[in-house]
């Protein structure tokens, strides 16, 4: 265990833990306006990627790539919000099955219309490269993906605490009767967040697709992190989710790197810990 | 009370033993992964059904007990009653430790959670390679040799087997439902505070539910096992926890009937539908978007009671 094997693996699951901010957020943030646990969620970030791909072959804009498929699934989302699963309020179970439905139907259409073989995105030739710097080697895009995830999380959190579209969902996720009760119009906020939930995991999807690459069974792969995420964190609190992609993202590199053979076992007993010790997550109201 | 279902159940049990022998080997070992399915599907009832936890992760007891009966089979040899103990014990025991964890959360939490550790026995089954073999599962399982004049290898004697597991796991957890334990599950699916304030303990009723699920499930794993010769991570993967809770779903939780005839559909739905298009899951996920908008409470609940 060299100092390099330390810093490249924490610089990794820092990294690593950027991109499942972004995945995580937008399911967090559904969660809290919605209560809809919803599992087409890891189906989002693959189907983001291959919507960026498809752009990326098109155009070769790695911008438009990323614009693009925030926007599509978005829309996606947003259809899926309003259409199907407003006619199932408080049914957690029809919700779940509902969403499970939705994520079997896009696995099979994006086998249908990308075929089976893995993809990648190269990254614009600007993002390219390795930064050295002491015993550590840091790619560029990895940075990249770290700045992106602090910015984004950083407007997120302005927008939420210093806006008045923020106070709106605050309340909506408070208690959606009384905020519908002043007025607060909260199925449009739940058409809205849904759709910026689905943004940002087609968007984390684009820019995974530059390092994990992009195939068939990434959506159930992904998922179950942007769950323990939550789950640690706590359902509906940004700072949980940050702080839940953090922890996870260097638990599962540390795991893979440390014990191969158990790495999932590393990171989902930690989790289990922390519900034994404190059942709705690190941040989590009840 | 409900002699009906029951007669139902006894009249199709009857009929699919009495029919089996005139049956070409495919529709008949589609009869053989039903019976098998039904005993998870009945197994996943008890908690959703008439606990009302909804279990994301059942495919974990199910496929660890089948990873039990297939190492133990291929590597050691062992026989009929050796796997079949150690594989329900295995799932036993696994359900015992997620069920620590698991019970202290309700709704959404409890169903992320089961996910999550189901996630945890993929995980392992996919990577542990030196014991599971990985992504290429344990091929080659043989039937255990029972000492009887007809040879498990067969299709028609396997049927019969799988039937008559199918029946005894129908009767125990029948049985279970209708005792005390039974309807005291059920009285904390409709109303946990009122349970405890009339003195039940709810944690521990839960608790039993999900081991006794997760020990049935288990049951199903073997037979699985025994049926498939081969063992892998699909076994355990989300998707099969999945299917096991629309097959409940599907045919209306709290009935044990119900959840049966749903594997029956979903199993040969997914056979008959594979042979004319490569587009199952595309067609699966239109069942599940189907089922939630137009029978909510399964086709025996639909069937059964008019609009509450």
């Amino acid at each position: 265990m060299t100092a390099e094997f330390w810093v490249t693996q924490t610089f990794n699951g820092v990294s690593y833990g950027a991109l499942l901010f972004l995945l995580a957020s937008g399911l967090s943030l559904i969660f809290g306006v919605m209560r809809v646990v919803n599992l087409a969620h890891g189906s989002y970030f693959m189907l983001g990627g291959y919507v960026g791909l498809s752009v990326v072959w098109r155009t070769g804009s790695y911008v438009l790539a990323l614009a693009a498929g925030a926007l599509v699934l978005a829309v996606v989302g947003m259809a899926m919000e309003r259409l199907f699963l407003r006619r199932l309020p408080g049914q957690t179970l029809g919700q779940v099955l509902m969403t499970i439905g939705f994520a079997l139907i896009f696995q099979d259409l994006a086998l249908l219309i990308w075929g089976g073989d893995p993809y990648a995105i190269r990254p614009p030739s600007m993002l390219a490269g390795v930064l050295t710097a002491g015993p550590g080697r840091f790619p560029i895009y990895r940075i990249f993906i770290i700045v992106v995830a602090v910015v984004i999380g950083a407007a997120l959190w302005l927008a939420l605490d210093w806006t008045r579209v923020g106070a709106m969902i605050r309340a909506a996720v408070d208690d959606p009767e009384m905020a519908q009760g002043i007025g607060i119009r909260v199925p449009r906020i739940s058409l809205g967040v849904f759709g910026l939930g689905a943004a940002l995991a087609a968007f984390g999807g684009v820019v995974g697709a530059g390092f994990l690459g992009v195939y068939p069974g990434l959506d159930f792969e992904i998922l179950p992190y942007a769950f323990v995420v939550v789950i640690v964190g706590g359902l509906g609190s940004l700072p949980g989710a940050m702080v839940g992609s953090l922890l996870v993202g260097l638990l599962d590199n540390f795991g893979k790197a440390l014990f191969p053979e158990l790495s999932y076992f590393t990171l989902f007993a930690p989790m289990a810990l922390i519900l034994a010790l404190k059942p709705t997550g690190l941040f989590g109201r009840v | 009370m409900r002699g009906r279902p029951i007669a139902v159940g006894v009249a199709a049990l009857v009929a699919a033993g009495a029919v089996a022998p005139l049956l070409p080997s495919y529709p008949l070992t589609l009869l053989t992964q039903v019976a098998i399915m039904a005993v998870l599907a009945m197994s996943l009832d008890i908690l959703l059904g008439y606990t009302g936890l909804p279990s994301l992760g059942h495919a974990a007891y199910f496929g660890t007990a089948a990873y039990a009966v297939g190492i133990l089979a291929t590597e050691r040899q062992a026989g009929f009653f050796t796997c079949l103990i150690a594989g329900v014990l295995l799932a036993t025991a696994t359900a015992a430790l997620f069920g620590l964890v698991a019970i202290r959360a309700t709704g959404t939490y409890f169903l992320m959670i089961t996910l999550a550790l189901g996630m945890v026995v993929w995980g392992l089954a996919f990577r542990w390679v030196s014991l599971t073999k990985g992504d290429n599962g344990i091929a080659g399982v043989p039937r255990p040799d029972l000492a009887l004049p007809w040879s498990l290898a067969a299709p028609l004697p396997f049927f019969y087997f799988a039937l008559l597991a199918a029946a005894l796991a129908w009767a125990a957890l029948g049985t279970l439902a209708r005792s005390p334990f039974g309807l005291t599950l059920r009285g904390i699916r409709e109303s946990e505070t009122r349970m405890r304030a009339l003195g039940y303990d709810v944690w521990l009723h839960k608790y039993l539910a999900f081991v006794i699920s997760g020990g049935f499930a288990g049951f199903a794993g073997v037979l699985w096992a025994w049926y498939n010769g081969f063992v892998s991570p699909v076994d355990v993967q989300l998707v099969t926890s999945v299917e096991t809770l629309l097959m409940v779903a599907l045919g209306g939780p709290g009935t044990l009937a119900g959840p049966a005839l749903g594997a029956a559909v979903i199993v040969f739905l997914k056979n008959f539908v594979s042979v004319y298009t490569k587009r199952w899951l595309l067609i699966l996920g239109a069942v599940y978007i189907g089922v939630i908008l137009f029978a909510p409470r399964g086709v025996l609940g639909a069937l059964r009671a008019p609009h509450r």
